[in-house]
């Protein structure tokens, strides 16, 4: 009994370690990433002893300085939930992680240890109705701000948020009916089958449209660009506007964690979780007819780490989106959203059900 | 004629389903970003306390600087004290106070030279204006920083002091 909790807190303290860590990392990476897009250096100059370790200690002082800023409130805001909305904000970020399976069933000891926090069997529904709670997080921080300018902004991430989530939702509908579950682990293990004896059927293999219409989807939901109107750091005001402190470091940090989030979302969903092409759970069987036996720990270890890089990969992809494309215009960001996403959806969905009836 | 009218305003099918436009773009950044990644070296940045483009590029002959006053050979400023160079100055930033030379070949020479640096616009009008060659901006000084607002009105001890910056 201890030893299952231990087990479950164990778990909770690898994902939300990796979830944070890579969220603070992004901030770095971000920086650097940009810089080496748009040659240029980037972060280098805060240092300890002179070593700069590539800019990675400017996270480190940013935290520093964000947490020792003045923490303004103001005069006529809503004081309780000025406080609360960037925790919501962050809230949601974190508790998806909670479904998304990072590895196959561990077997130590007797024990099976499944490598995935809660194992609900709503899976997928659990994160898309957490992730709607976002929205409360930038609605509440705009709304009690007393502030015109960031109540507008409030109101237009809403606005894309609800928009972009019915085209997200509907977009992986065609998914969930190929693999006929919703339970992510499920979904993850049907991942590594093999269609004609070589093809690993990935969501992406199955569902090409699927996975454009959720990508682009999910990066409106995350508020980047091309559709980052909401905050627009460069000219428009956003929600966040009479923040200060670590609470607009909260914030930010919810977003870096929503890309942390979407790219494990776009992993387990498309690109197979924490599946390794040919890789079994008794080790490597290639079609050529070739094998090869792998001990149980490192099959797992192998796992874990595709998983990892996967989502690294993808957090790497969505930073290059970001520092691609220029932003929408409103309008064209709600008709790209109602007008060609949502009918796609849709279309996706009825031609999905018509192939998955022939074959049946 | 060789001008071509394109009456879709670059704008064919593939450039308006976005996708194919898209991918191209963000080929360009990763090309970008992965010859970044491995040689950091061909960045152009200068790094700009440490590095300095007149060190690493060399400046241009035509750069105005920081003026200085030239000096005749025996240390007298070949300035005159016409008072075309303050005449010709947009910003009225040139303080000249002229006063009778001891020497009997030179009719006046200035006091007081002045020049706010605030004010100056660095325009080059006042070297252009010199009739004696007397005022440049050769100096290669581009970085003026003081602690205070009166520290930057140059005085003529310190505008005779500079010295040509670069070499031709």
């Amino acid at each position: 009994m201890i030893l299952d909790a231990l087990i479950i807190l164990i778990k909770l303290a690898l994902v939300l370690g990796m979830i944070m860590n890579l969220a603070g990392l992004l901030t770095w990476a971000e920086r650097k990433q940009s810089a080496l897009m748009q040659d240029r250096i980037g972060p280098n100059r805060a240092n300890i002893f002179g070593f700069t370790f590539y800019g990675l200690l400017h996270p480190i002082a940013d935290g520093i300085k964000l947490i020792t800023k003045e923490d303004f409130i103001p005069a006529r805001a809503n004081k309780a939930i000025h406080s609360l909305a960037p925790a919501v904000a962050m809230f949601p970020a974190l508790v998806t992680y909670a479904v998304i399976p990072f590895g196959d069933i561990l077997r130590v000891g007797g024990r099976e240890i499944n490598l995935q926090v809660a194992d609900l069997s709503v899976g997928i529904i659990f994160i898309f109705s957490i992730a709607s709670l976002a929205i409360y997080g930038v609605m509440l921080g705009g709304w009690s701000s007393h502030n015109n300018y960031s109540l507008l902004g409030g109101l237009r991430a809403a606005a894309q948020m609800i928009s972009y989530e019915i085209a997200m939702g509907l977009s992986i509908v065609g998914l969930l009916m190929i693999y006929g579950t919703v339970e992510l682990d499920d979904l993850v293990r049907q991942q590594g089958y093999l269609i004609g004896g070589w093809l690993p059927q990935w969501g992406i293999v199955v569902q090409p449209a699927a996975f454009f219409l959720f990508l682009c989807a999910a990066i409106a939901e995350n508020k980047r660009t091309p559709f980052d109107l909401p905050e627009g750091e460069s000219e428009i005001i956003g929600y966040f506007l009479e923040y200060s402190g670590m609470r607009f470091g909260m914030f930010f940090l919810a977003e870096f964690a929503d890309i942390v989030v979407a790219s494990a979302l776009l992993t387990t969903l498309f690109f197979g979780g924490w599946q390794i092409p040919f890789l079994m759970a008794d080790g490597f069987h290639l079609p050529g007819g070739f094998s090869l036996a792998l001990p149980h720990l490192l099959v797992v270890v192998l796992q874990v780490a595709a998983f990892g890089l996967k989502v690294v990969f993808f957090c790497w992809f969505l930073l290059l989106v970001r520092w691609t494309l220029p932003r929408f215009r409103y309008d064209q960001l709600m008709r790209l959203g109602w007008k060609y996403l949502f009918p796609l959806t849709l279309a996706n969905i009825f031609i999905t059900g018509l192939i998955v009836l022939a074959l049946a | 004629m060789a001008m071509v009218v394109k009456d879709n305003n670059g704008q064919g099918f593939l450039e308006k389903i976005y996708i194919p436009e898209i991918i191209r773009g963000l080929l360009v950044t990763s090309r970008h970003f992965f010859k970044n990644l491995f040689n950091i070296k061909q960045v152009p940045t200068i790094y700009y306390p440490e590095e300095r483009t007149e060190v690493k590029w060399g400046l241009s002959p035509r750069w105005r600087g920081r003026h200085r006053l030239t000096r005749k050979d025996d240390g007298m400023p070949r300035c005159t004290a016409c008072m075309l160079c303050a005449t010709a100055c947009p910003s009225h930033c040139i303080y000249i106070e002229p006063t009778e030379s001891a020497d009997p070949a030179v009719e006046k020479y200035p006091a007081v030279f002045m020049i706010d640096e605030l004010r100056c616009v660095f325009c080059g009008l006042c070297v252009e204006a010199c009739p004696c060659d007397a005022i440049r901006m050769d100096s290669g000084i581009y970085s003026l920083t003081e602690y205070s607002r009166a520290n930057f009105l140059y005085e003529k001890d310190v505008l005779m002091a500079t010295e040509r910056g670069y070499k031709d």
